[in-house]
């Protein structure tokens, strides 16, 4: 078995016990790297000088026993800030930004002694849905080289399933996590808003974003985000309740639990019927390990889209603000006065998605559109959140399909900025209801992978956990690998 | 049309964005298909809904008021284009000098 093959449990015990140490581990992540990078594209930006130095000096302080995720690789999401290393969020605006502090998730990381790899591609400013609005590089989807890997976490995705790192990093606003673990045939956890600092992200939907990983396996997903939840006292938003081991008790089953269906995520209609028959076939498979499947209803869900990228577009129109030019970001030449410079600096340094949100947004908060916009979004928010809550009642989670197609052609739908919104369609409402949502692979269609996604309570991220691990140990899809098709 | 070509200028000018002469057609027409897609909302009965506009459930925590030097004015400046004595340098605010005011 590869090095890379291994679980972040199983690396860490031949760490223990000597069989590998964690500069063999670093090494054998850049070997990946060289192997896969061309057909993939995932990263912006390579730390190994910088990885293979700290690896060295973790192998001889030691491994401590007590600290699993010790010498351990990782890669992180272009939005999050990296103390000395350039942090771009994809986007031409940030193309030569050294941030001078690391987000909080980094520094919890570097504390536990986690080793960054490097910075990973996105749509800009993780707006998108294939990691096709990046300014810099196509990312590729590792089971199939002509389709997109999703997005916006696309590169933080691909590089998971392609097996050059066994975690990663993403920030997910309205699916940016969930969807592209969907695409690619893995584990993507969007936690409960306030479960982790959001200090450091760059900010997007400040009342939708969250940081979550990616992994091959569910453990692995929930020893990552044991590491980096918790409260932070620069982060206002963040929740200072407990943070629970979200691995303990993860293999305690689902007998007895009450699995609610949300119908109105069921498109019988849908032009690809796999993936609804691989979530109904997954439904079984819950069923068999003695859940109680519950049809219920999420009255206003096709309300979410609108609301969306209504909230989302305003608190990004606002967040943007701040790129004028000045105090660090591109700047352009040749302005006459300040306010030439502000409009020349955003023209050129922002790429046409993030316009539309930045315009979208403008629009729904300026005088006379505010109360049937922003105002009428907020209403419906608080509708959505309440569809959620009422439920919640009755079930201890939800399980629904995480996206409407598998992964698309790249260049197929990036000119059509309705179709793209309406993937979103099955995960945006999570993000407005602020409840956490991990999606998992559960079969495949048309030999790309799909993805299903539990939905929980707020801040009850273990049943997810415990409800996606035993789905995993009854089945193999996890186990796939993907084919590079299309590749040399 | 949800909106027109002129709507979209005075928003972009908002938006201290700026779009050439030949874009704001096909940015217009991108630009109000969004629009209607958003105004869908117009169908739902919001009669005495309270907005959300957070992101949190629980209560917002605030830490203790008191000064911490996390960043220095150096680290601050790394990013910055132009600087002069401690300064950002940036071009003159006004056109034409004071008279242009």
């Amino acid at each position: 078995m590869a090095i890379l093959d291994h679980t972040l449990e199983a690396l860490h015990e031949q760490l223990v016990n000597g069989e590998l140490t964690s500069l063999q581990i670093m090494e054998a992540v850049y070997d990946r790297i060289e192997e896969t990078e061309e057909q993939v594209g995932a990263f912006l930006a390579l730390s190994k000088t910088e990885a293979l130095a700290k690896a060295r000096e973790i192998d001889e302080a030691g491994i401590d026993p007590h600290n699993i995720l010790s010498g351990l690789p990782i890669g992180i999401k272009d939005n999050i800030v990296t103390k000395g290393i350039t942090t771009t969020a994809a986007s031409k605006m940030l193309e030569d930004f050294v941030p001078v502090y690391d987000a909080t998730v980094v520094e919890k990381l570097n504390e536990i002694g986690m080793i960054s790899v490097g910075k990973l591609n996105m749509d800009e400013f993780a707006m998108g849905g294939s990691t096709e609005n990046s300014a810099f590089k196509v990312t590729r989807n590792p089971w199939n080289l002509s389709k997109v890997p999703g997005g916006s976490s696309g590169g933080s995705a691909a590089a998971v399933a392609a097996g050059q790192v066994p975690v990663s990093l993403g920030s997910d606003t309205g699916g940016s996590i969930r969807e592209p673990a969907a695409f690619t045939g893995i584990v993507g956890m969007k936690p409960t808003y306030g479960r982790v600092s959001r200090f450091g992200l760059i900010a997007f939907g400040s009342s939708l974003d969250q940081i979550g990983p990616f992994s091959r396996t569910v453990k692995d997903n929930a020893l990552v985000l044991n590491a980096i939840s918790g409260y932070d006292q620069r982060d206002s938003t963040s929740y200072d309740g407990e943070t629970p081991d979200f691995t303990k008790g993860i293999e305690k089953g689902v007998k007895g639990m009450r699995i609610g269906v949300p119908k109105e995520y069921f498109h019988e209609d849908a032009k690809e019927k796999g993936i609804v028959e691989s979530v109904r076939a997954a439904l079984k498979t819950y069923e068999s390990l003695g859940a109680e499947i519950v049809e219920v209803s999420l009255p206003h869900s096709k309300y979410g889209i609108p609301a969306y990228y209504i909230i989302a577009s305003s608190e990004a129109s606002s967040n943007l603000q701040r790129f004028d030019g000045i105090r660090y970001g591109y700047r352009a030449d040749n302005v006459n006065n300040l306010d030439e410079l502000y409009v020349k600096s955003r023209s050129e340094g922002f790429g046409l998605e993030v316009k539309r949100r930045i315009m979208l947004g403008t629009f729904s908060l300026s005088a006379g559109f505010y109360d049937a916009h922003f105002k009428k979004a907020a209403q419906a928010r608080t509708l959505i959140r309440q569809d959620f809550e009422k439920v919640f009642e009755d079930v201890d989670f939800l399980v629904a399909p995480t996206t409407t197609t598998t992964a698309f052609d790249i260049g197929g739908q990036i000119d059509d900025p309705l179709t793209m919104y309406m993937a979103d369609i099955l995960t945006v409402p999570v993000n407005l209801a602020g409840v956490p949502s991990v999606s998992i692979p559960c079969g495949f269609s048309e030999e790309m992978p799909v993805g299903m996604q539990l939905i929980g309570k707020h801040f009850d991220e273990k049943t997810l956990y415990r409800a996606a691990y035993a789905f995993e140990q009854a089945t193999d899809f996890h186990k796939q690998k993907p084919a590079f098709k299309g590749g040399k | 049309m949800a909106i027109n070509e002129e709507t979209v200028k005075h928003v972009a000018k908002l938006a201290k964005l700026e779009f050439k002469e030949e874009e704001i057609h096909d940015f217009t027409e991108g630009m109000d298909k969004i629009i209607q897609l958003v105004e869908q909302l117009e169908d739902l009965d919001t009669t005495g809904v309270e907005g959300t506009y957070h992101g949190i459930t629980h209560h917002s925590v605030l830490r203790e008021d008191k000064a911490k030097l996390e960043v220095t004015r150096e680290e601050l400046f790394k990013n910055v284009k132009t600087q002069q004595d401690g300064y950002i340098k940036v071009p003159a605010i006004m056109d034409n000098g004071e008279s242009g005011a």
